[in-house]
């Protein structure tokens, strides 16, 4: 009597271990509209694409990409918090249809995961004040500019500096910021990411992007092979950005324009 | 395993290092000879109690020497602008390096002159020295003779303290230290040479102090 629980629990699992199979196997794109869930994979410890909000629930760039996604599906969304260790192996094992997670593409990456088409701007530039025009490096001649010592921005910049461009070299992060704040520097060299949050916290300067240093853009990853899903993504993406809700997600979050080459 | 030393790529940068070492130095002498200026006129106004200079120094002397070093710079170099004072990199070292002696000398300095026995004095009267030779040669000199050895390792101590001057991007050489470093990620070699130079600058800041006392501290009268 004490063994039938343990035999159907047994039949049910491998029943149910079946199904999550078959589910692997079929199209992910028919599964999500069938359970009318689309999961996706969002950090939850990077703002300003996802952090968590006073009221507990994540909130970012990320979190409502996700949710435009899963409203032009006609499904509901489910969000899943990953962190950037785990964000990949969270999509190849199935526990996530999507990942949108400020997610870089590389070699490396490929092979493991599909990519969509770009749908957020990262970057390392050169940043200033509206009235400071800098439109490439050759531009900063005669320019003082505040860098992060030993930043990716500081290494590819020194390439093509100009020799009479006045690089000042800062230990981290907020000594740069606030020599521009105090207008120490004319311009800094930092990540899109900082500088937003910068123009979010404060106005005693606003920093503007004037050209590019390096681009990185954010993509969302999807399943290997899962075709279907990335064209109807891909489909999202172009039609939000031809309406402006993507453009209106970067001024949100990143307080920035789209770049137009993204 | 044992570390493999590789000082080649430090020494790519030498020119680099050289002109941090130069720049430091430079910024101790200024330093020096400002902050020490400071601290004798501190130390007379107080040892005199000359009001209000004494009330003014007092306060001085307190806050600068119960904060830290490079919350002073920090305080200098980005806080005056928000005031509307821009100084650059340079000026706001120079400035915070001559304060903080300043502030240190003076008490150091007063210490001396609190030295110099009472009946000095009434003998330099009764020889009719006026009161500013009284104060030269019968104060002041017995005074810095007295504490010559705490100046100079006060000297020294800035001189050392003028490291985190590399934090607003005073390219002395922690500064070029820290760089090259950044480039080449050989940070013991980097630091291994720094350290060498310091201690050379150290030596040599001493010997220097030892000649200036002997020579116009301690010497005799020509």
């Amino acid at each position: 009597m004490k063994r039938r629980p343990f035999i159907r629990r047994l039949a049910a699992g491998a029943v149910l271990s079946l199904l999550a199979c078959s589910a692997v196997f079929a199209d992910v794109l028919d599964d999500i509209k069938e359970a009318g869930v689309l999961t996706v994979a969002v950090p939850q410890d990077f703002p300003p694409f996802g952090s968590v909000g006073t009221d507990l629930k994540p909130i970012g760039y990320d979190i409502d990409m996700a949710k435009l996604i899963a409203d032009d599906l006609g499904v509901l969304v489910e969000l899943v918090p990953v962190t950037s260790t785990n964000r990949i192996p969270f999509l190849t094992t199935g526990k996530a249809d999507l990942v949108i997670s400020s997610l870089g593409k590389n070699p490396d990456r490929e092979k493991v995961i599909d990519f969509t088409d770009a749908y957020a701007p990262f970057f390392n530039g050169v940043f200033g004040p509206d009235d400071v025009a800098a439109a490439d490096a050759a531009a900063l001649s005669g320019k003082t500019l505040g860098v992060t010592r030993g930043s990716i921005e500081d290494l590819e910049l020194s390439k093509i500096a100009p020799e009479d461009l006045t690089i000042k070299r800062f230990e981290d992060n907020n000594g740069t910021i606030s020599a521009y704040l105090s207008g120490q520097v004319e311009l800094i060299a930092t990540g899109n990411v900082v500088a937003a949050a910068v123009n979010e916290q404060t106005d005693q300067r606003n920093l503007s992007v004037k050209f590019l240093i390096k681009n990185s853009p954010c993509y969302v990853g999807v399943a290997k092979g899962e075709d279907a899903l990335k064209a109807k993504v891909n489909e999202i993406i172009a039609a939000a950005k031809a309406d402006g809700r993507l453009e209106k997600i970067a001024g949100t979050w990143l307080q920035q324009p789209l770049p137009d080459d993204l | 395993m044992a570390y493999e030393f590789e000082f080649a790529p430090v020494l790519e940068y030498t020119d680099l290092l050289l002109k941090g070492a130069f720049f430091t130095i430079a910024l101790t002498a200024v330093g020096a000879v400002f902050g020490i200026g400071l601290g004798i006129i501190g130390a007379v106004c107080r040892a005199w109690r000359l009001q209000p200079f004494a009330a003014l120094f007092a306060v001085y002397v307190e806050l600068i020497r119960n904060t830290p070093f490079l919350v002073q710079l920090f305080f200098i170099f980005f806080g005056l602008p928000s005031l509307g004072i821009h100084i650059g990199e340079w000026e706001a070292a120079v400035l915070a390096m001559v304060i903080n002696l300043g502030a240190y000398s003076t008490e150091i300095i007063r210490a001396g002159i609190a030295s110099v026995p009472k009946g000095q004095l009434e003998a330099a009267a009764s020889l009719a020295m006026n009161r500013y030779e009284s104060f030269r040669y019968v104060v002041l000199r017995p005074a810095l003779q007295t504490v010559w050895p705490a100046l100079t390792s006060q000297v020294i101590i800035v001189m050392l303290g003028s490291a985190v001057c590399s934090q607003i991007a005073t390219e002395e050489l922690t500064f070029a230290a820290n760089f090259i470093q950044s480039r080449n990620f050989r940070a013991f070699e980097t630091y291994f040479i720094t350290t060498a130079i310091y201690f050379a600058i150290a030596i040599m800041i001493r010997q220097l102090m030892l000649a200036i006392g002997k020579r116009y501290i301690s010497g005799r009268l020509s």
